[in-house]
Order: structure tokens, then C-alpha cells, then sequence
């Protein structure tokens, strides 16, 4: 088993010892500091556009190869180092050559926990997740983490057996139409036809799901692709033609970008998941910095702006705070980077951002002018065009603006009120901030509880916030959490979860347990599906059909996995119990029992403008004495 | 407002299905979409008929271009081009009316392709409103039966639109073409390949 307190390994040593080989890779040393994350530059040609592949022309490197021993050696080729899957019947032979294989595979419990980990994995380490499965059902229970990742842009690759060519379209035993099934969630679907296309699609799959807008890309491979052998020399140069991303902005655009930033007296700055799946977070500090502009991000945005920044205005909104949509109401000049104007960061279309002109820098022409009008239009990566436009922006003063700014921070800061005897969810969140001063990686369920982690925590490190946006997928916090780890084993991963969503998906608690994956689940336990239960009460006249959850006993059931299980019932139990989960080595769940009449604010209903948010308790921020710690901190750089 | 819409696609299966979802998830309405082989048996043409207006059309271009395997998205917005729909109609002519269908069909350029003891197949081609003209004109007569291809469309002049007029080309130098696998292998499996996957 894994020694414990031994420091992180960056090899991952793959025994086949067994038959479920275990890596003692995962040692549960805690960081105090998430490692400085690497960018790697993608190689462009001159024209910006990344360089596909080798030189053309035939290649008797496959030579004598079967399907599957390709697969194996082109992984490791495209730097995969970690994959996770489930083997079955199609392909078995995969998993043949996956024995012998210097890939650290993470035998999961459900194709959908794969899935998950390949996606939080990606999230985590910017290198695409591989996952690997069989046809059939395998191969469908792979479609929420496929639909999840294509909402949210993340690259994974999903090969997938299938059955033999000859009987395709027969009804074959475990036979599914899966590429039919996946291509709308799916930047591109594969099924290879013949082993002597494989090394070209592979190639291609990679390259497609990493550049550009990334995205997830499947591969069915037939039973006989991966068994039969290459013959003759094939070529396995990609065949793109349609296929273009714009890297490098228009410099005409970059250009009109940074005149409007100079000439902006109320400018803000919006800064989407495109900015992180850019790596572009040193530019947009650096232009935040330079210019002097107050910076907001979406969910998916946070982290790629230091929210200690004084500049930061935290989330945006329909659960945003209030300083934020208000800034965004009433600003001159939006400038969105890698964001996508979603309708909950918008709320009312109509009336969004009435006096604003708008740049947009975004690498998928068809997100700019989609949802909102677009006067500045910048095509490109987001790096690359920051780069460019950090070049001609001036620091300008803007002293009313940043005034107004800081009066709406004072009187409209995320607070909550310590008033019932039970632990206020919010509160241990701040718990948790507190103990890892932000600096550890976070993975969400869906619903308050992750509104509320995007809220108080205070978000600083890129790459830091795993959660399902777009899609909104409970049961993604495990094992999204678990990808997360196994991408960076010496560093803090927390799962803030909600009971329901914790619960759709404990299964991979087993996984977490075989290779010592050292994740820790922190349940926020209100025993409902809260964030329904919001809703039915503000418009369904609190008539709470069907969200009251009887739960088992968290802790015990972790316990009967073979992980740590704890409780907190108590406020003064809070903190000793955070940091129990914290120092505890292996893998770890807490049972948080929280209040459940809990609602998150701020709230901007739907069809409403987003400065006509409800405030709730937000809103009495300037006279309550009962300011949390966290807040009064914060008011305190603010100054 | 109609728009012509010419799209270049890999000439692979599931393009198809690929672009008529797109149109459905995200509620576009075609009017036609004819697709067809092109001067290159790697790519096809699609050709799309949409009503909408400006805005639509943008994103609708936009989200085809997105389709990694479309190759090239262009609308005939401000290009003079060519347009042809074609038909074949089958209709009744009763007693003494076959010289009054036969006038008709050479007014519009028709053609006479099968004669039966009281009915004539006409072809025509043309601009989708001399056809709906032309078919108006046969109905009092019986149509017995009437298919049509939809549009096709082509850029007049020196203008194309093919994957050489593609500007960034460059990238595209020396960019082999993979040799298609023709189509799947039906080789019946060998016993020893059958026991190496187990039902399940
Ligand atoms: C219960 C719930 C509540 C929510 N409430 C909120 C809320 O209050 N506030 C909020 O913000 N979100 C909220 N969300 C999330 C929301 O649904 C969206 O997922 C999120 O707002 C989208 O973030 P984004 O605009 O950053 O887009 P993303 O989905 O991250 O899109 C990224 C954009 O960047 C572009 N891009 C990709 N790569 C690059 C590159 N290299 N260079 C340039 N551009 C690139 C893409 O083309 C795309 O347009 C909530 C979700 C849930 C489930
Ligand atoms: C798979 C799935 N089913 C249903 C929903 C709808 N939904 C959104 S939030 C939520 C409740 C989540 O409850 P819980 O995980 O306990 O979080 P809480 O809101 O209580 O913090 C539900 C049912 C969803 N997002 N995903
Ligand atoms: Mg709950």
C-alpha cells in the first residue's frame, strides 16, 4: 500500500504486479502552496495556426502493429502519462495492451466517474484526460462527461470499443450507435473504420480536442481495428481541411481594443473559462494592472484573477455579487475575455449593460455577437490578443469610477448571518478558506453549496476551481475531485459538495480508497436539494414536491469503502473538524450537517436586469454589525 | 429573407446527420438541403436554403463553420450566382389534352422524358420559381406524381468556392490526403479471434 509522508513523486511507476496494478504515487502530503502552473506554449506557424502533425508522406513506423499496440505507443506520444476507464468485451484487447503499458490507469466503478476524472483532470492540468472504455453501455455512460466537457470547452478523448466492422449495423451484442449518439456533444466523433486510419485519427483527435475552442472528442474502435496489424506503411499525417482556428488577433481589432480601454472611464473587465483554458492569466493581471481596470469572472472563470486584487469585483451574475453586476450595469466599456455571455451571467438580455460598448475576445467567432451585440469583435487566443494589447494601453486614473466601485463593495459585500444554532453553510465554507488560505484545488457538486464556494472562497490560484458550469452535472464533484488529484498528486484537492449531489455518485469513494487517491469530500449537508428548494420557495409558494433527501450516514458509508468518514454536527466543533479533514493523509469525508432554510444571495430572478437582484441579507451589509470575519478582511485591503 | 447557402463537407458518413442536428438543436429551419459529389471525391457540396434574417444567418454560418468536418462555409449575401432546381412531374393527360401539356412544356424549356398511355413525364430545370410557376400550370391537369432535387447554386464569374480558393492555403501545402478506407471491413472474424472478447 502507499507509504504515507513520503514527499510526491513526479513518476508515476506503473507496477503489473497485479492484476489492478497500484501506483504509490498518491502521498497525502499537504502543500501550502498550489504549485506555480506551468504554461506550455503550443507550437504555431507563422501565421499562428497550430502545426498539425509530422511531415506527410507514408511511414513504415506501424508496421507490424497491432490497433491496440498503436493506441499504447501514440498515448505516450501525445504525453499522456495517466488514463482513466473500465474494461468489457470490445475492448479487451485495449486493455491487453494496456498490461504492459507505461500509463498510470485509474480502474474506476462507472464509465461516467472516468469520464468526470478525465474532465477535472483536464481542468486541473491543462493536458487533455484520456479515458478508455467499452462499446455499448461503456461507451454510454460516457455521454454526460461528454456532454459536461462540451459545455464547458474541456478537451478529453474517449475511446471507446465497439463492436467487430463486419458487424456493425446487425444489433450485435452491445452494439450502440455511439458516434450517432454523441456527435452533438462532441467536438468531433470517430469511428476508424480500418487499423491503417487509426494513427491518422488518432493524431487528429488529439489536435482537435486541444486546440482551438477545445472540446471532447470520441474514438470508436471495432474490435478488429485494435487486434489486426498494420501491413504496409500508412500516412498518419491529420487530414483538417476544414479545420482553422484563429489564433493570433486581428491586429486592426487588438488595436481598436486598447483605444476603447484608453479612452473608457467606466470600463470593466469580464474574464470567462476561455482565459483559463488559455493559460492567459498573467495577461490579464497584467492588463488589469496596467490599464487600471476592476476585473470581474465567471464561475468558470475563477481563479485567473487574483480576487485579493483590490481591483477584483469577485463573481458576476445571477448568484454574483452585487458590486460586480452592478459595475457591469452601469460600465462604459465591457471587455469579455473567453467568456461566452451565458444567460446567467447576463440575466435579461435587454437590459444588459444598456451603456456599454463591448469588445469581445474569444477564439470561436460563433460565441461573439451570439447572445449580445458585439461593437469590438477580437478573434483570437486570448493570450496571443492580450499580449498584443497590453502593447497599447495607458494607465488611466478613473478615480470616480473605482470610488463608486469600493461604496458598493462596502455596502454590498457576500455576507450571511450566524442566527440559527445550526452551522450555516456558508460558514463552513469560510472554515475551509480559512484553513487553506484559497490555496488548494476545488471541485463543486451543483446547486447552493457550490454558489456559495464560488462566493467565499477567495479564489487566487488558475485552474483552481473544478466545477460543471454549463451543464450543471451533479455528481460531478468526486470524481472530477479524483481527476484533479491524480493530475496533481502533492496538492490539496477538496470536494465541496452537496448531500444530493454527493450521493448520485459515492461509487468512486472506492476508487479513491484502492489507490489512495487522498481527495477530501466535504459534504455541505442541508439534506435537501437546497437550490430546488430555493426555487420552490421564492416561486413555487414553498411547496417542496419531491426535494426532501433522506440520506444514509455519510460517514459510515465512506467508512464502509475504506475511507475516512467524519461528522460535524456542532459550530464549535467547525474548525477542528476542517482541519482534521485537512491533515488527515489518505482520502476523506465529512458529513458537515448544516441549516437548511438557507437561501443564496445575492439572486438575480429569471427575466430580470441584473442590477434588479434580490440582495437578501447582502443588502444589510452596511448597518449589520454582523459582518463575517472574511468580509471585514476584505473591506480591509479595500481602504 | 432567403439565403443561399454553399457548404463544402469531408465526404464521410455522419457529416450529414451532423449538420441537419445542428440545424434542429438550435431551432434553424431549412427550407432545402441538397447534397451532392463535387469536382474533389474527398469533399461534398451541401447546398442550404434558409429563411431568416441577418442575425440567423450569421450564427448560422458561423455554426457551420464550427463542424470540424465542414470544410468551407460561404453565402451568396453579395455574389451574383447561378441557382437550378430540378423536377420531374408526372402528369395525367386525359383525352385531347396531351397537345395543351406539351405547349407547356416547351414554353418553360421542358423536356418530355417517358410517355404513358395518359401521362407524360416532363422534366425541367430552372430557378425554383419557374418551377413552382411550371407546376402550377400542370395541376389542373393531374399531377400524378412530382419529385424535385432542390437547389443547387454555383458563384458566376472567376469566383469559387472549392477548397483552393481556401485563404489560408498555405497551411494546407503539402497536406496529404489519407487514401479512404473503403468503407468497412467485412471479414468474417477467425475462432480464435472470437474467443479473445467475451460476451459482456
Ligand atoms: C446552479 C448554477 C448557477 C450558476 N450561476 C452562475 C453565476 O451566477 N455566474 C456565473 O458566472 N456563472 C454561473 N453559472 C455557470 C454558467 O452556467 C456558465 O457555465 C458560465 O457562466 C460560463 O462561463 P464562461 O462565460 O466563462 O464560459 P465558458 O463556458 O468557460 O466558455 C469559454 C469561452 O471562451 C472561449 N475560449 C476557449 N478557449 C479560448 C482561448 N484559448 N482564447 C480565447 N477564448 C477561448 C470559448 O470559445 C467560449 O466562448 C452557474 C451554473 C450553475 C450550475
Ligand atoms: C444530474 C442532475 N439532475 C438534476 C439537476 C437539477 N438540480 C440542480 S441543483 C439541484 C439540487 C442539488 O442539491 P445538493 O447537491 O444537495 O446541493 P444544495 O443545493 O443542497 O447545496 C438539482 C436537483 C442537476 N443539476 N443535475
Ligand atoms: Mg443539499
Amino acid at each position: 500500500m502507499t507509504t504515507l509522508n513520503t514527499p510526491p513523486t513526479g513518476a508515476r511507476a506503473n507496477t503489473p504486479a497485479g492484476h489492478s496494478p497500484k501506483p504509490e504515487t498518491f502521498t497525502a502530503v499537504r502543500t501550502d502552496q498550489v504549485a506555480d502552473l506551468q504554461v506550455i506554449d503550443k507550437k504555431v506557424d507563422a501565421n499562428g495556426l497550430p502545426i498539425l502533425g509530422a511531415t506527410p508522406g507514408l511511414s513504415s513506423r506501424y508496421v507490424g502493429m497491432s490497433g491496440s499496440q498503436i493506441l499504447m505507443k501514440m498515448l505516450a506520444e501525445h504525453g499522456v502519462t495517466d488514463a482513466f476507464g473500465y474494461p468489457g468485451g470490445a475492448i479487451l484487447p485495449t486493455f491487453d495492451a494496456l498490461y504492459d503499458a507505461n500509463i498510470n490507469f485509474v480502474l474506476v466503478r462507472h464509465e461516467q466517474g472516468a469520464g468526470h476524472m478525465a474532465d477535472g483532470y483536464a481542468r486541473a492540468t491543462g493536458k487533455p484526460g484520456v479515458v478508455i472504455v467499452t462499446s455499448g453501455p461503456g461507451a454510454t455512460n460516457t455521454v454526460t462527461p461528454l456532454a459536461t466537457a462540451y459545455m464547458d470547452s474541456i478537451p478529453i478523448i474517449v475511446f471507446s470499443g465497439q463492436v467487430r466492422t463486419y458487424l456493425i449495423g446487425n444489433d450485435a451484442f452491445q452494439e450502440a450507435d455511439v458516434t450517432g449518439i454523441v456527435r452533438p456533444v462532441t467536438k468531433r466523433a470517430y469511428l476508424v473504420k480500418s487499423v491503417k486510419d487509426l494513427p491518422r485519427i488518432i493524431n487528429e483527435a488529439f489536435i482537435v480536442a486541444t486546440t482551438g475552442r477545445p472540446g471532447p472528442v470520441l474514438v470508436d474502435l471495432p474490435v478488429d481495428v485494435t487486434t489486426n496489424k498494420i501491413e504496409e506503411p500508412v500516412d498518419d499525417t491529420p487530414y483538417l481541411p476544414g479545420y482553422k482556428p484563429r489564433v493570433l488577433g486581428h491586429s486592426k481589432m487588438t488595436r481598436a481594443a486598447a483605444d476603447a480601454i484608453n479612452a473608457s472611464r467606466r470600463p470593466v473587465l469580464y474574464v470567462g473559462g476561455g482565459a483559463v483554458l488559455a493559460n492567459a492569466w498573467k495577461e490579464v493581471r497584467e492588463l488589469a494592472d496596467k490599464a487600471n481596470l476592476p476585473c470581474t469572472t465567471t464561475l468558470l472563470g475563477l481563479g485567473a484573477f487574483d480576487e485579493r486584487n483590490p481591483r477584483s469585483l469577485h463573481m458576476l451574475g445571477m448568484h454574483g455579487s452585487a458590486y460586480a453586476n452592478y459595475a457591469v450595469q452601469e460600465s462604459d466599456l465591457l471587455i469579455a475575455v473567453g467568456a461566452r455571455f451565458d444567460d446567467r451571467v447576463t440575466g435579461n438580455l435587454k437590459f444588459f449593460a444598456p451603456k456599454a460598448k463591448i469588445i469581445h475576445i474569444d477564439i470561436d467567432p460563433s460565441s461573439i455577437s451570439k447572445n449580445v451585440k458585439v461593437d469590438v469583435p477580437v478573434v483570437g487566443d486570448a493570450r496571443l490578443c492580450l499580449q498584443d494589447i497590453i502593447q497599447h494601453v495607458q494607465h488611466v486614473e478613473r478615480k470616480e469610477w473605482f470610488a463608486q466601485i469600493d461604496a458598493w463593495k462596502k455596502k454590498f459585500p457576500f455576507i450571511y448571518r450566524d442566527d440559527t444554532a445550526n452551522i450555516k453553510p456558508q460558514a463552513i465554507i469560510e472554515a475551509i478558506n480559512k484553513a487553506t488560505e484559497g490555496k488548494a484545488i476545488f471541485a463543486t457538486g451543483v446547486g447552493q453549496h457550490q454558489m456559495w464556494a464560488a462566493q467565499f472562497i477567495r479564489w487566487s490560484q488558475p485552474r483552481s476551481m473544478i466545477s460543471s458550469g454549463g451543464l450543471g452535472t451533479m455528481g460531478y464533484g468526486v470524481p472530477a475531485a479524483i481527476g484533479a488529484q491524480v493530475g496533481r498528486p502533492g496538492e490539496l484537492v477538496i470536494d465541496i459538495d452537496g448531500d444530493a449531489s454527493f450521493i448520485m455518485f459515492p461509487q468512486e469513494l472506492a476508487t479513491a480508497a484502492e489507490y489512495n487517491i487522498p481527495v477530501k469530500i466535504a459534504i455541505i449537508n442541508n439534506n435537501f436539494q437546497g437550490m430546488v428548494k430555493q426555487w420552490q420557495e421564492l416561486f413555487y409558494k414553498g411547496r417542496l414536491s419531491y426535494t426532501k433527501m433522506t440520506n444514509p450516514d455519510f460517514a459510515k458509508l465512506a467508512e464502509g469503502f475504506g475511507v475516512k468518514g467524519l461528522r460535524c454536527e456542532r459550530k464549535e466543533d467547525l474548525h477542528r473538524i476542517v482541519d482534521e479533514m485537512i491533515a488527515h493523509p489518505g482520502p476523506c469525508v465529512v458529513d458537515f450537517l448544516c441549516e437548511k432554510d438557507e437561501h443564496v444571495y445575492p439572486m438575480v430572478a429569471s427575466g430580470k436586469a441584473l442590477h434588479e437582484m434580490e440582495l437578501g441579507v447582502v443588502g444589510q451589509g452596511a448597518q449589520e454589525p454582523t459582518l463575517h470575519p472574511n468580509a471585514a478582511r476584505e473591506l480591509g485591503t479595500l481602504a | 429573407m432567403r439565403h443561399v447557402i454553399s457548404a463544402l463537407v469531408m465526404n464521410e458518413p455522419g457529416v450529414l446527420a451532423h449538420v441537419a442536428g445542428m440545424f434542429s438543436a438550435r431551432g434553424f429551419n431549412i427550407d432545402s438541403l441538397v447534397v451532392g459529389r463535387t469536382e474533389d471525391p474527398a469533399l461534398s457540396r451541401m447546398t442550404i436554403i434558409v429563411n431568416a434574417d441577418e442575425r440567423i444567418l450569421e450564427q448560422v454560418r458561423k455554426q457551420l463553420t464550427k463542424i470540424v468536418t465542414v470544410v468551407r462555409v460561404r453565402d451568396y449575401k453579395d455574389l451574383p450566382f447561378v441557382e437550378r432546381d430540378l423536377a420531374l412531374i408526372k402528369v395525367a393527360t386525359p383525352p385531347g389534352k396531351r397537345t395543351e401539356v406539351l405547349e407547356l412544356v416547351n414554353i418553360f424549356r421542358g423536356r418530355v422524358v417517358d410517355v404513358g398511355p395518359s401521362t407524360l413525364m416532363v422534366e425541367i430545370s430552372g430557378e425554383e420559381e419557374k418551377i413552382d410557376a411550371f407546376v402550377e400550370q400542370l395541376r389542373p391537369y393531374g399531377i400524378k406524381e412530382l419529385a424535385r432535387t432542390g437547389v443547387i447554386a454555383m458563384p458566376r464569374g472567376n469566383s469559387t468556392i472549392s477548397l483552393s480558393d481556401d485563404d489560408t492555403g498555405s497551411r494546407r501545402e503539402g497536406l496529404a490526403r489519407p487514401q479512404r478506407s473503403s468503407g468497412l471491413d467485412k471479414r468474417e472474424p477467425t475462432q480464435a479471434e472470437l474467443e479473445a472478447t467475451p460476451p459482456g
